[in-house]
This record gives structure tokens, C-alpha cells and sequence, in this order.
């Protein structure tokens, strides 16, 4: 891939008309050829992680979760790892999709689409392992819901895990309709052009007899703006609750007041980083550059660089409580289990992933340097693994009692689930590709139009459009 | 003594039954159980048929669908009658679950007397050790032996049992005993043995019998009956681990064969040279002498005495670690250790040397401790020791006049029978025509040099009788089944020599019979055990006064003959020996039985196997046990695998470096690498060749020679380039741990010095003050505020031995699975109660404190809010309860719990899964007969299940419930009788089987509850309680009463300026610290003597 473009202020690039948009996004479903051998082999590595999640599911239910590595006392470990690890993948779609269009930034117009499916396929992967990782899945899966039964009895609502249940429940539920409803139209439109009889049904079915009408798009502008506001709060609230599941326990190392928006941070940087990941390669493959500019890698790479530093102001301040706190048991977890001991390799690679290597983004050549993103945000991803797998099994070694202390190794099925789960994600993201607007149609035209409509005639900028539709910009919420 | 009531009830003890006039019509129990009378109890097995064949039975079984015009004519008592007929013979046999469909539950028709369904009944019988009687009771739920505990007549158990005995009850269900007779391979039966061996035995010209240690009257007169019938018999006797160093040396001494045997309550200093006579692996009587031990350590409030304990020992014991002063010095070193106290008492010596480590003012100290405590000092040296030590020791022991010694005739008789090397040249000589080996299992721990299984083959024939299909039986010509001590008739001696029963509680579950038996039918008088039994003692007349037939009832009632124990003999002109054996300067290498397989016996026990030895922790394995610096010195390091030489032999074993074990001395415990011998024993090996790469342990009892059985030296050892798996349960990682230890309130330690000058010296000055917790604390004060009992623990940490008692009736009682090496491996070991071990000081001789820690039912327990689903929660009783039904297994309670004592079933463990059942290998498949692998059993196993306890499938959490089924029994029958529960009613079975006594449970809101009283003990302490969790069990500090010459007491720290309050009144506290003042003096003196004793034990 060519790793330099031209950075301006352009939101859409190159000679585009309507219908060079429309087709642009729609071609990638209408036609099959353009899928080539690339897709073909994501497509295939996706199916066999899928095949292999499968295995790992079904010889964990029929064995155990005895078949990971996880022990007394590390009774979570890869499970919860990956659980918090993909809900926090998922966040970055819903900041996009929901807080960005409430603050009213066109930029994300040719992101979103994209980064909501990413959540809707992570939340899916993240959801599998708070049901997965208990001892009698076929028992938890509805005795953590509130259904009345002739016990009487009823889940235990002081219970963060129970908090957990419905947070990631709803987070799902409200990802999926907000989705949904977005590609109406575009389902629409792709109903109109599509020539294949499967096709036209498929689409028409999906696109629920939207005609474009006037009041067809009021009151989707109406739905939209609903659900955005209330995807916001829940952008901040899983990850909060994700993170009390953590900072309401006694464990050491756990019991942090700083998690819920440190975990929030970290989500939103997980998830662009994996934005980018996917959307670094398929841009260039699918010759989208003209709608994913390098305008909006730049901006990415400065939330990146933004959430990372809160991430990393997470990790200093983790240090700082260890000492200052005087608590004996956590400062032998900083000092024992983190800065030194069999763990600390773990520790250390954290701090560089997370901590040290987003900084490069503060050098502006960086953040248009493609392979240079692209490979920030593949550590970035690794990083907040890394992150996860500190907090998690680390701190679980790490015991009151000394005695208690236990080294925890991870087993082959740990490794299977998780590369299952990728596996999975990738397979969900080919069939996305393949079948679904993977950009949203109609808000680039819309967007198109206001570039085109532009009074200056000038290229626009963000800046100009921002003063043409709302005459006091929401700078704040601009990246620096 | 309610439990033994139900005693004489035993169904083999059928004289005792009523007989009732038969019912009408259908099948007459009572003719038949009639014709059961007097029977032995294997008979029932093979007349099960023709007992049950009535007309009646036949035609009902032959039906498919049961004649339907009788069914409907029959009224329904003789329906029930005629279905309970099946019931009532397999409740006879007690195997129902094996050999009838279990998919049936009909009660009992006519119902044994006493017998009421789920209310399980006690028989008194005994479970031997090396042929020592260990005195128990036996609870049975009909007719289903189920736990095994001890006997308080019992004066070798006195009510508490040592892991051994009470994991034979998982013995007798194990799967891979001996089932049948089999004749070179071939399945056989008793009848054509009989007839067999009856040709063979008249027509041998020397018979060779082998025998373990053999302490019980009957087979004793069995064996001399033998002789009789068969006067070319020699006998024979092997122990791996016996007595004969004590004997010979006392023999050597006063001429005359005795043994010593202590009491602790007269013993106020103890030196124990490299003894360890707390362990039941090592003295029969451990279990009498910790309860003495511990009498003589208990310290309640101020009041209490401490002995003084100086131990020399090689590396650590049970003993070592509760000595005040400990010095690791090798095994070889004790003799001049010996000769060096004896020189200073003044016995004439040849040798005395006190090895360099031994620090020379501090060993006069001890002496002078010694000579002051005079007669109330005692000097103890372990069984492996030479002759020639223990017969320094008894001098030393006549020199002090110490109380605490006395000597008896040797309870094992068999040290009279020729030893194992005579056999071998016997055997080699080719002279012996049959060898019969009864019981033990020499083809597999025989010495090295005796070539057991080269030297058997040249007898013309070998019969050997045993419990276990293992390696002297797949060399055996005849491998007889021997019974469970469940299954028979017999008797015992205990250390002392006191005489206990072995009462059946179940017919022979295979076509075992007993030693007595097979000898008595050798001998030419086939009788049934119990005759056998009941006719020996009638002919040699029981001690005591009165009618026979009482007090033989007496005896079956209570387990022990009153009044049977060895009469003390007196010594006078004790010798010394004319020299001592010199100190090894080489390395030397020391076999020790092993703490929790013993010699291997209990190879094939998963309890036993999974238990953590008390020191190693190791599970599962045994290993080259060495010190820092010997490792060091070798170039070797922990898991390292060596190829360890003595003489012409070598084993491949794995290093485990232990933390105050002696330089240059390395120790193996023998008992592992089993190759024949059930799923268990040869779990790592398959039957193959034991790798130690692999672990599972490594048979070492081919290094051992005639000549040195319990060391050797000239040990030659090459690394290997392999790793071996040793698994541990708790870390080998102390030292970053040992900080938060310091830093923290975990454990709480102090000298009885500084105890009784300040009480509040057990209190580390970096505790959160107490006001402090109650200040920070959100929660009202009374958390319960129910009427009624509130049930708590106390464990007192200074008289706790570490002996895994414990640990092991936790598992009987409650269930609670096996796991498998990988398992444990995998951290995931399921004992509800754990040992914890703390190290203190440096690695050479580090001070070690045990801290056995189950759930501790925290008030505000941290597991409970946590769980979604409300499956823990909280009784109005103050027990943290896990609901296993409602659990979903999300293991969140157990991450929140600060003292991580909850387990998880990761994996389908209480129905055993292939982890370590692995295949077994019948004896017939070992001889290349047959191929045949097969799967291990489970359905036998299941029958040991305690019906009281649920069982836990995988996927679920569980903890130690204080053992709310005998919470609620106690309940139940207090509710009955109408009265409230008393104090002690509720015994928990750790509580139950704690030889110290150290485990206290009851009701913590009746102030006068023994635990009320030591939860305010001074030394009392919430473990963790800054976390405001208000457990339920409180830990008692450790004391140690060093000599103050030796380590001095460390200086009063300056008092707090907020102590008054927290003590009642400022005059209570400046009276008593007045007292404190006048004691100190008195301490400090006493101090010399060695036992320090409180104010208010003067008073008394």
C-alpha cells in the first residue's frame, strides 16, 4: 500500500458525483468480482477460526472449564482477558457512531458504518465469554436474567457481574437497532440497483419499504438522534460496569476508584486502533481513498494519541497508589508482581505498547504514514491486551496470604477460544464487506452535498462546512 | 459414648440378633439369617443363591414380568415382604450398588434392631499400621461403612486418627484390590487352593512364611498353630519400616528385648535426635504422644505450661518444627551427638562429637537445661538411628532418671522371627520348597541386596496372600485375596501393647479372606474368623473379672481389651555401647517412609497421594531432598533430575530443595514407583518403567541394603539432562512473601516470655489497632442479630502439629474428590482445609509455623454480594453457605475472598475422569496372560460416599461448611429431646481428628462455650480483620518457649498510648502487670529448667 498521501482538509476527495459514491460503496455488494483473492483468504481465515471456536466451545462445555489454565486462585484469567479486550474493541464504533454525531462531526460519516459493525461483531465475540467461562453455562444463561419461577428466585442485584449481564445485554440490543436503522436507506438504494433477483428481495426485505420520503426522513433523522443520545451514556456505562466487576472486589489490584474511566479510555483507544487495523487495508484494497481520506487517519491517530495518554495517566497513577497508599499488599503487588517477578516481562511490554509507542503519533509525518498506523495500532491492540491480562490473572497471583500465591499458565484451549474469536470477528467482517455498505451511502452524499453546495467553491475544509452548518463549531471535541 | 450403643448390632454378630417366629407366607428372612448364623462373612457371598432360593424368590426372578395374579392375590405386607427379600440379602452383603441394579430404593422389610434409615451406626474395630492397632470407630449407613474415626477407649488414638487409618476406608472400596484367588494368571478359587496347597504343604521339606510386624494375639497362636501342623516352618518377618534399631540397641543395653515408650506429661525439656514421634509414619503411638505433647504446650489465657523442646534432626519433622531450638546436623552426625550429651552427664563415652553448626555455648546451655529439669527431661531418638544410639540414649534416659520413659516387652513379635536376609540365603540355598508370604509386599520393598524377585522364583512354590493385586503377587504361584480390615474378624496391639478388635462392617465386597483364616485352613482347621477370634480368647482368658461371654461383649462393644497393655518393665545397669559409629563425612543419603503413602501400601489411595506432605507440600511424588547449599555444592538445582548411585544400584530421581534440611544429607522417602498395583499407585508409570521426568515417584527401596536400611553413604550422584515435574501445593517461591508476612497480621508469633510479660506482645505493632478497625467499620456492631446459636472456630496455632489429621477427615466427611498430579499441578486441588507453611529465617534453619485456614464465615463475607445468582449466602446461624444447586460456577467468590479457601470444580472430578484413573493393568495382563486393560471402577468408589454430604459436580464452587450435616444432626436431636444444644455436642470432623485438640467449634454467642472462651483469649486474632470480613474463625498465636541463653527474648516493646482502654480498668491492668513483674523473675529462673509455667498454674 502506498503509506503517503497528501494530507488536506478534504472529506471527500477526487472527481466524486452521487452516483460515483453510490457506486463507489454499492459495488463492493452488486459485484462479486471485485472481491478477489484477498477477500477470499480473510474470508477463509476467518471460517477456520470460526471452525476452531467452534471446536473449542463445544469440547469446553462437553469437558469443563477445567480445560483452561485457570486455577485456585486465578479463577479468571483468558476468559475475562478477552471478555474486556473485545467489549473495549466494541466502543470505539459506538464514540463514533453516537457522540460524534451528536457533537455534530461530519468526519465520522465515512468511519461509521464501519466501526459499528466492528462493535456489533466484537460485543457479539465478548459476549460468549461471561457465559462461556462459568461452570454450567446451560444454567447461567438464563438464571442471570430476572424470570419469574415458582422459587421465588430472583438474580443478586448487588452483584456487578449482574450489572454486567444487563449492561452488555442493552449495549448490544441498542449497537444492533442503531445499526440496523442506519443502513435503511442504504438498503434502499441498494434494493434500486441491485439487478439480481436474490438481491432486490433480500435488499427490499431489509430495507423495510423505505421510499425516501419526506417524512420517511424526518422521522429517521428523529430515531437517529434518539438512539445516538442514548448510545452515548452507554459508551461511557459498559465500560464503567465492565471495570466495577474489577473495582468492587477486594482482590488487590482490583480495588482501584480509578478504573471506570480509565477502562473507559482504553476502550475507546482499543477500538480505534482497531478501526484502523481493518480499515487501513480494506481502504486501500477497495480504492475507497477517496472517501477514508488520510484527513481522517490523521484524526484518528489523535484520539488514539488523546485516550492513550489518559490510559497511560491510568498506569501512573496505578504506581502512585501502591506507594502512596502504604497498603504492604499493594505495594508488593507493584514492586513484586509488576516491576519485577515472573510476570513483570508482561508489565513492561504494557507500558511500552501502550505508554511509550502511541507518542509517536505527536510527530504529524507519523500519522499519515500508513504502515506507521497501521502498526501503532496493531501494538496498540496488543497493548491493551497486555493491559487486561496485567489486571486480571496478575493481580489473582498475587494473594493476601502469601500462601495462597499461585503462577498461572494459560493451556492450549486458551489459545484456541481466543484465535476462535478472531477468527470469528474477521469471518463476521469478510461477510460485511461482502454483503453490507460497508460506508454509509447516503451521509456521504449528503456530505458531498454540502461540498459541493460549498459557497467558497474553494476545496472545503471541515472548518468551512463546520461555520456553513452550525455557526459555533464544536471545536472541543476536535482532536488536537 | 452414644455412638458405640448400636455396637453389638453388627449383622456378623449374629448370635446377639433376636431371634423373631418367620411371618406368613413369601420369603422367611429370619430362617435365613438363621442359616447365615455363625458363618463367616465371605460364606454369604457364594450361598447367595441358595439362601434366597425359595420357591417363591425363584419364581419371582425367573419372571420378567412377576406372575401378576400372585402379585394381585398377595396382600400387600407379603409384596413388600417378597420385594424386600433381594434388599435384605444384598443389604447383607452391603454391596447393592455393585452388584444389583441401583435404580431401586426399597426399604427395609424387616429392619435390623437400632437400624433407623439415614442414622448411621458406629462399630469399634481397629486399623492396622505396620502391624500396629490404631483403635477406631467405624460409621456405618446401612451396612455401608462410610468414614473411619478415631476410638476414645483407644489408648493409641484417644479419639483423634492419623491420615493412614482414616483413608483405609477409601482402601476397602478400592477397586483394584485382589478380587479373586488366581493361580499363575488364571482366575482360581479357594476350594482348588485348598486342595492345592494342602499337597504342597505335606509334601514340603522346608516351609518359608513371611510375615509383616505381627502385634495381634491371634494370628500370633495362628502362626505358632502352623508351625505346629507344619513342623519344617521357619518364619520370617520384614517391616520396611520397623522397630528392630530400638530393640537391639536396649537389647544391647539391658539384655533384655524392650522398647521405650514416653509420656509427654511428665516430659518438661525434650531433645529428640532426629525423631519424629508426632508422625504415625514413625512411632506407633504418635498420636497418644501429641496429645501428651500438646498438653504439656496448651496455654489457655495466662495460664498453661510450655515444655521445652531441643531438637537435632536431619531434616524437618513434624517435631522439628514445634522445637523451640532446632539444629539441622545429619543423620549420621546424631551418634556422636548422643555421646556428647552423655559425656556431659557423665556417663563414661568413647566418642562425643557436636557438630561444627552446633554452637558450643549453646549446647551447654541445653545440657544445663537438661540437669536441671532432671528427672522431667526425656531424650527421644527416632527408629532409624543405630543400635548403638538408642542404646546411648537409654543411659542418658537412666543417667536424668527421666519420668517421661518407660520400658516395655516389644509389641511386635515378630522381631523374634529370622529377618529377611536369612530368607534370602535361605531362598537362594534353594532349600525352600514353599514360601508363603502373608501380607506386605517384599517383591517391592525389600532391600536392594535381598534380590526378593530373582530369589522368590527359586522356591518352588510361593503363595502369597494380600490385599492388592501388586508386584509380589504377579510373581506369586497362588496370589490369594486377603480382606480389608473392614471385612474381618481380628486383633490388634496398640504401641503400648494394649489389645483392640478388628470387627467386620462389611461382608468381604470381594472373595477375600483374612490372615487367620487362610493360616487356620492351612493348619488344617478351616473355622470362620470370628471363631477363630472369639475361641482364641476364650482359651486364653481375657484380663479382667467376670463371665466370658460379658466381657467378650465388652470388648467387641468398647474395641479394647481394659487393662491389656505391656506391664512396664524396670531396667537397672543400663550398658552403653562399646562404640559409637562414626560420622559419614561423604554425603549421605536417608530413606524415610514416606508421611503420607507410608511404605507404599496406601500407593494405590488417591487420598493419601494427594495429600501435601506436611513439610514438602509435595503431592503425588517423591524426590531427592536436599539443602540449598548441597545443591549447590553438586551444581544442581530444584527439578533437576539425578541419577542417584549407592553401591552397584542407582535410581533416576528428581531434586526438591528444602529449607532447613541438613548439608550433605539427602533424604528419599520410599513408598513410590509402584509398578504393579491399581490406577492410583501407578498413575505416572503405567505400569511401566517410573520416570521421574513424568513424576509420579520412583522406587527407591532398591538402594537400601541389609546392612544399612535406613542410610547409606558414598552416594554418587550425576545430573541429568531432564527435568523432572515435582508438584507442590504451595509455592517453593518464600522469600518475597516472607515480607508481607512481616509486614502483615498473617501470623502471630512470640516467645512465652514475651508473652506473659505482656499479652499484648502477641500483637505486631504494625496491626491496625483495634479501635481503629471499629472506627473504619460501616456495619452496625451486631451483624446477627438472631436468638440463637452463632457457631465459631477457634484453631490454636501453638499446639497445631501440621499432621494433616485434618485435612484427611475433612475429605471422608465431606466428600471431597481426588484430583489427579496434573490437577494439583494446575493448582486446582480440592482440600477444604489447607495447611499453610510459613518460613521464618534463613534458609539453613529457618523456624517454620503451620496455619491450617478452611472458609473462616466471614460476617461481611466478600464472596457473597459478589455472587450473581445468590448462591452463597448467609444462615441466620452465622455459616457462610454454598448453595451448589443454584451455583452457576462464574468463580467471582472465590477471586473476592482474601483467604482464597474456596475450591472449584473445574472438571468433572466426583465422577472421576481419566486424569489419573488411568488404565490398570491386572495382575493377569502383568504375567502376559492376557492384554486386557481396563478402566478403573467407579461404582465401587461411589459406595464410600458420606449420604450426609451433596456431592458436587463440575462447574461448581465449594468451601468448608463447618460441617452443617452434623450441624443439623445435633439440631435435630436437640430438638427432639427438647433441650438446647450443649457445648461440644457439635463436633466438625476436623475438630474430631486433631490428635492436639487444637481445632475448637461451638457456639460463639453463648459466652460459655469453650470456643467463646478462646475466641477472647488473649491470643486470639481475626486473620486479615483490617478488611473488616468479622471471620468467624480466630487463630490463637504461636508461642515458643526458647531458652533465654540460647536465643535471648527480645526486648518489651514501648507500650501504646492508648492500651488502657482496651483493657478494662487501669488497676485491673497495673495489678496484673504488677503480677506480670514478680513472675518475670520466677519465669526467668524456671527459664533454666526448661518449662515455663504461669501464675495461675501455680495456683492450681
Amino acid at each position: 500500500m502506498a503509506n503517503k498521501e497528501t494530507l488536506n482538509n478534504v472529506l471527500i476527495t477526487g472527481e466524486n458525483s452521487y452516483a460515483s459514491v453510490e457506486d463507489s460503496i454499492g459495488r463492493l455488494i452488486l459485484k462479486p468480482q471485485l472481491h478477489q483473492r484477498g477477500w477470499w483468504i480473510f474470508f477463509f481465515i476467518g471460517l477456520a477460526g470460526t471452525g476452531l471456536l467452534g471446536v473449542s466451545i463445544t469440547w469446553l462445555v462437553y469437558q469443563g472449564v477445567g480445560i483452561w489454565g485457570n486455577n485456585q486462585p486465578v479463577s479468571w484469567a483468558f476468559d475475562i482477558v478477552n471478555f474486556v479486550w473485545w467489549i473495549g474493541i466494541g466502543h470505539a464504533g459506538t464514540l463514533i457512531s453516537a457522540i460524534l454525531l451528536l457533537f455534530k462531526q461530519q468526519w465520522r460519516n465515512s468511519i461509521n458504518r464501519f466501526a459499528e459493525a466492528m462493535t456489533i461483531f466484537a460485543v457479539m465475540c465478548a459476549g460468549l465469554y461471561p457465559l462461556l467461562h462459568t461452570g454450567r453455562p446451560w444454567v447461567a444463561i438464563f438464571w442471570l436474567f430476572p424470570y419469574p419461577n415458582i422459587m421465588g428466585m430472583w438474580p443478586q442485584f448487588r452483584s456487578a457481574l449482574e450489572w454486567d449481564v444487563f449492561a452488555v445485554s442493552t449495549y448490544f440490543t441498542i449497537s444492533l437497532v442503531f445499526w440496523f436503522m442506519g443502513l435503511i436507506p442504504d438498503f434502499a438504494t441498494m434494493r434500486d440497483r441491485s439487478r439480481n433477483k436474490f438481491g432486490k428481495i433480500a435488499f427490499a426485505i431489509l430495507s423495510l419499504g423505505w421510499r425516501g420520503s419526506n417524512q420517511h426522513w424526518h422521522r429517521y433523522e428523529q430515531a437517529n438522534m434518539l438512539l445516538a443520545g442514548l448510545s452515548t451514556p452507554l459508551v461511557l456505562s459498559v465500560h464503567t460496569i465492565v471495570s466495577y466487576d474489577f473495582a468492587i472486589s477486594t482482590v488487590i489490584g482490583w480495588n482501584v476508584t480509578v478504573f471506570p474511566p480509565y477502562f473507559v479510555a482504553g476502550a475507546v483507544f482499543a477500538g480505534f486502533a482497531m478501526v484502523m487495523n481493518f480499515l487501513i487495508p480494506v481502504r486501500a484494497y477497495y480504492g475507497l481513498k477517496d472517501l477514508v481520506t488520510i484527513r481522517h487517519i490523521d484524526w484518528m491517530c489523535k484520539i488514539l494519541l488523546a485516550t492513550g495518554m489518559i490510559v497511560f495517566y491510568g498506569y501512573i497513577l496505578e504506581v502512585f497508589y501502591g506507594f502512596y497508599s502504604g497498603n504492604v499488599f499493594e505495594t508488593a503487588l507493584t514492586k513484586d508482581w509488576r516491576f519485577n517477578g515472573p510476570y513483570s516481562g508482561y508489565y513492561w511490554a504494557l507500558i511500552l505498547c501502550n505508554g511509550i509507542i502511541p507518542q509517536l503519533f505527536w510527530i504529524p509525518k507519523m500519522r499519515t504514514n500508513l504502515l506507521v498506523v497501521w502498526l501503532v495500532s496493531f501494538v496498540v491492540g496488543i497493548g491493551m491486551w497486555l493491559e487486561r491480562f496485567v489486571i486480571i490473572p496478575i493481580s489473582l497471583t498475587n494473594n493476601y496470604l502469601p500462601a495462597s500465591n499461585k503462577m498461572y499458565y494459560p493451556t492450549m484451549w486458551d489459545f484456541m477460544m481466543f484465535g476462535g474469536t478472531i477468527g470469528f470477528f474477521i469471518f463476521l467482517m469478510m461477510l460485511f464487506l461482502r454483503f453490507l455498505p460497508a460506508i454509509n451511502i447516503f451521509e456521504m452524499k449528503d456530505l458531498l452535498h454540502k461540498v459541493i453546495n460549498d459557497e467558497s467553491k474553494v476545496e472545503p475544509t471541515v472548518e468551512a462546512m463546520n461555520s456553513k452548518m452550525n455557526p459555533t463549531p464544536a471545536k472541543e471535541e476536535v482532536p488536537a | 459414648m452414644e455412638a458405640n450403643d448400636g455396637m453389638e448390632k453388627k449383622e456378623d454378630a449374629v448370635e446377639l440378633t433376636e431371634q423373631k417366629p418367620a411371618a406368613n407366607g413369601g420369603l422367611d428372612i429370619d430362617a435365613i439369617q438363621a442359616k447365615l448364623a455363625g458363618k463367616s462373612g465371605k460364606h454369604y457371598w457364594q450361598s447367595l443363591d441358595e439362601i434366597a432360593d425359595t420357591k417363591e424368590f425363584r419364581k419371582w426372578m425367573d419372571d420378567e414380568f412377576p406372575n401378576r395374579s400372585t402379585l394381585l392375590t398377595m396382600n400387600r405386607r407379603d409384596l413388600l415382604k417378597f420385594m424386600g427379600a433381594s434388599m435384605a440379602l444384598a443389604g447383607l452383603a452391603g454391596c447393592r450398588g455393585v452388584f444389583l441394579p441401583q435404580d431401586k430404593v426399597i426399604p427395609y422389610v424387616k429392619q435390623p434392631e437400632e437400624l433407623v434409615p439415614g442414622v448411621p451406626l458406629y462399630y469399634a474395630s481397629s486399623i492396622p499400621l505396620a502391624g500396629f492397632g490404631m483403635g477406631v470407630l467405624v460409621e456405618q449407613h446401612e451396612g455401608r461403612p462410610t468414614k473411619i474415626e478415631g476410638n476414645p477407649l483407644h489408648p493409641g488414638s484417644l479419639g483423634a486418627l492419623d491420615v493412614f487409618s482414616q483413608a483405609e476406608i477409601l482402601g476397602l472400596y478400592d477397586p483394584d484390590r485382589a478380587r479373586s484367588v488366581i493361580n499363575n494368571g488364571d482366575v482360581s478359587t479357594w476350594e482348588l487352593f485348598n486342595k492345592n496347597a494342602t499337597k504342597l504343604l505335606a509334601g514340603a521339606k522346608k516351609i518359608a512364611v513371611l510375615t509383616g510386624a505381627v502385634t495381634s494375639p491371634t494370628m500370633l497362636a495362628q502362626l505358632k498353630a502352623f508351625k505346629a501342623a507344619h513342623p519344617n516352618t521357619t518364619w520370617y518377618g520384614y517391616e520396611p519400616q520397623d522397630r528392630s534399631n530400638v530393640i537391639n540397641g536396649l537389647q544391647t543395653s539391658s539384655g533384655q528385648p524392650l522398647e521405650p515408650i514416653f509420656d509427654f506429661t511428665k516430659a518438661n525439656v525434650v531433645i529428640s535426635l532426629d525423631s519424629s514421634f508426632l508422625s504415625p509414619e514413625e512411632q506407633p503411638g504418635a498420636l497418644k504422644y501429641a496429645r501428651d505433647f500438646a498438653s504439656k504446650r496448651r496455654v489457655v489465657g495466662l495460664t498453661g505450661e510450655m515444655s521445652r523442646v531441643y531438637a537435632f534432626e536431619s531434616t524437618p519433622t513434624l517435631v522439628g518444627i514445634m522445637a523451640d531450638h532446632r539444629w539441622a546436623v545429619k543423620s549420621s552426625a546424631i551418634a556422636g551427638i548422643a555421646g556428647a550429651i552423655a559425656e556431659a552427664l557423665g556417663i563414661g563415652m568413647i566418642r562425643s562429637a557436636v557438630p561444627q553448626n552446633v554452637n558450643r555455648s549453646h549446647f551447654s546451655a541445653m545440657m544445663e537445661d537438661i540437669r536441671a529439669a532432671g528427672s522431667s527431661a526425656v531424650v527421644v531418638a527416632g527408629p532409624h538411628q543405630p543400635a548403638e544410639v538408642h542404646a546411648v540414649v537409654a543411659a542418658i534416659n537412666a543417667a536424668i532418671q527421666s519420668a517421661a520413659v518407660r520400658y516395655i516387652s516389644p509389641v511386635n513379635a515378630s522381631y523374634t522371627a529370622a529377618g529377611i536376609g536369612e530368607l534370602k540365603d535361605a531362598l537362594a540355598g534353594g532349600s525352600i520348597d514353599v514360601l508363603l508370604v502373608v501380607g506386605g509386599n517384599p517383591a517391592f520393598d525389600a532391600p536392594g541386596d535381598v534380590e526378593f524377585e530373582k530369589n522368590a522364583k527359586l522356591a518352588k512354590h510361593v503363595i502369597y496372600l494380600g490385599r492388592d493385586q501388586n508386584e509380589t503377587a504377579a510373581l506369586a504361584e497362588w496370589a490369594l485375596p486377603m480382606t480389608h480390615p473392614l471385612e474381618e474378624w481380628g486383633d490388634l496391639r496398640a504401641f503400648d501393647g494394649s489389645v483392640s478388635i478388628i470387627q467386620p462392617l462389611i461382608a468381604p465386597l470381594f472373595e477375600g479372606r483374612s490372615a487367620i483364616e487362610v493360616l487356620s485352613s492351612l493348619s488344617g482347621k478351616p473355622i470362620a474368623g470370628y471363631d477363630i477370634l472369639k475361641g482364641y480368647w476364650q482359651q486364653a482368658g481375657m484380663p479382667g473379672t467376670g463371665e466370658f461371654e460379658a466381657r467378650w461383649r465388652d470388648f467387641v462393644h468398647d474395641g479394647v481389651i481394659k487393662n491389656s497393655a505391656f506391664v512396664p518393665k524396670t531396667v537397672s545397669n543400663l550398658k552403653t555401647p562399646a562404640e559409637l559409629p562414626l560420622d559419614d563425612t561423604t554425603i549421605e543419603i536417608n530413606f524415610r517412609p514416606d508421611p503420607t503413602i507410608f511404605d507404599g501400601r496406601f500407593a494405590n489411595n488417591g487420598w493419601l497421594q494427594e495429600l501435601p506432605a506436611p513439610v514438602t507440600k509435595l503431592t503425588w511424588d517423591n524426590a531427592a531432598i536436599m539443602s540449598m547449599s548441597t545443591a549447590k555444592k553438586l551444581g544442581l538445582t530444584h527439578e533437576d533430575v539425578i541419577n542417584l548411585e549407592v553401591g552397584d544400584r542407582s535410581v533416576k530421581i528428581g531434586v526438591f530443595l528444602q529449607p532447613g534440611q541438613a548439608d550433605d544429607s539427602i533424604v528419599v522417602n520410599y513408598g513410590y514407583g509402584r509398578t504393579v498395583g491399581g490406577a492410583v499407585a501407578t498413575a505416572s508409570t503405567n505400569g511401566g518403567v517410573p520416570d521421574p521426568t513424568e513424576g509420579g515417584g520412583v522406587n527407591v527401596f532398591g538402594l537400601r541394603t541389609l546392612s544399612s536400611l535406613n542410610s547409606a553413604s558414598g552416594v554418587k550422584i550425576t545430573k541429568l539432562n531432564e527435568r523432572a515435574q515435582l508438584v507442590t501445593t504451595q509455592g517453593h517461591r518464600p522469600l518475597q512473601s516472607e515480607r508481607i508476612v512481616d509486614e502483615r497480621d498473617i501470623l502471630r508469633e512470640v516467645t512465652i516470655q514475651q508473652f506473659l510479660r505482656d499479652p499484648e506482645e502477641v500483637v505486631p505493632e504494625f496491626a491496625f489497632p483495634e479501635e481503629e478497625i471499629k472506627k473504619n467499620n460501616l456495619y452496625v456492631e451486631e451483624v446477627f442479630e438472631w436468638n440463637g446459636p452463632q457457631w465459631g472456630m477457634t484453631i490454636d496455632l501453638n499446639t497445631c502439629i501440621g499432621c494433616n489429621a485434618c485435612v484427611t477427615a475433612c475429605q471422608a466427611e465431606n466428600n471431597i474428590p481426588v484430583v489427579g498430579k496434573q490437577q494439583v499441578a494446575n493448582g486446582r486441588e480440592m482440600h477444604w482445609i489447607r495447611i499453610d507453611r510459613y518460613y521464618k529465617g534463613d534458609d539453613v534453619n529457618p523456624q517454620v509455623t503451620w496455619q491450617p485456614l478452611m472458609c473462616v464465615h466471614c460476617e461481611k463475607a466478600p464472596c457473597e454480594p459478589v455472587c450473581p445468582v445468590a448462591a452463597t449466602v448467609h444462615s441466620h446461624e452465622g455459616l457462610n453457605q454454598m448453595i451448589y444447586n443454584r451455583c452457576v460456577g462464574t468463580r467471582y467468590c472465590s477471586n473476592n475472598c482474601p483467604y482464597k479457601v474456596r475450591r472449584f470444580n473445574y472438571l468433572n472430578y466426583s465422577d472421576n475422569q481419566p486424569n489419573f484413573m488411568t488404565k490398570v493393568r491386572p495382575i493377569a495382563a502383568v504375567l502376559g496372560n492376557t492384554t486386557e486393560e481396563r478402566q478403573n471402577g467407579i461404582q465401587l468408589v461411589k459406595m464410600l460416599n458420606n449420604p450426609d454430604v451433596t456431592v458436587r459436580g463440575r462447574g461448581i464452587m465449594e468451601k468448608c461448611t463447618y460441617c452443617v450435616q452434623r450441624i443439623n444432626d445435633a439440631r435435630k436431636e436437640s430438638k427432639k429431646a427438647g433441650r438446647d444444644l450443649k457445648d461440644g455436642e457439635i463436633i466438625t470432623a476436623c475438630e474430631q481428628a486433631c490428635p492436639t485438640q487444637s481445632i475448637v467449634f461451638g457456639n460463639i454467642a453463648d459466652k460459655e462455650s469453650r470456643v467463646s472462651k478462646l475466641r477472647n483469649d488473649p491470643r486470639a486474632w481475626l486473620l486479615l480483620e483490617e478488611l473488616q470480613t468479622r471471620p468467624r474463625t480466630s487463630h490463637l498465636a504461636k508461642l515458643r518457649n526458647p531458652n533465654p541463653e540460647i536465643t535471648p527474648i527480645p526486648e518489651p516493646k514501648p507500650k501504646k498510648a492508648k492500651h488502657g482502654e482496651e483493657h478494662g480498668s487501669e488497676g485491673h491492668a497495673e495489678g496484673e502487670a504488677h503480677k506480670e513483674e514478680a513472675h518475670k523473675e520466677e519465669s526467668h529462673s524456671e527459664g533454666q529448667t526448661g518449662t515455663v509455667k504461669t501464675e495461675a498454674a501455680h495456683g492450681e
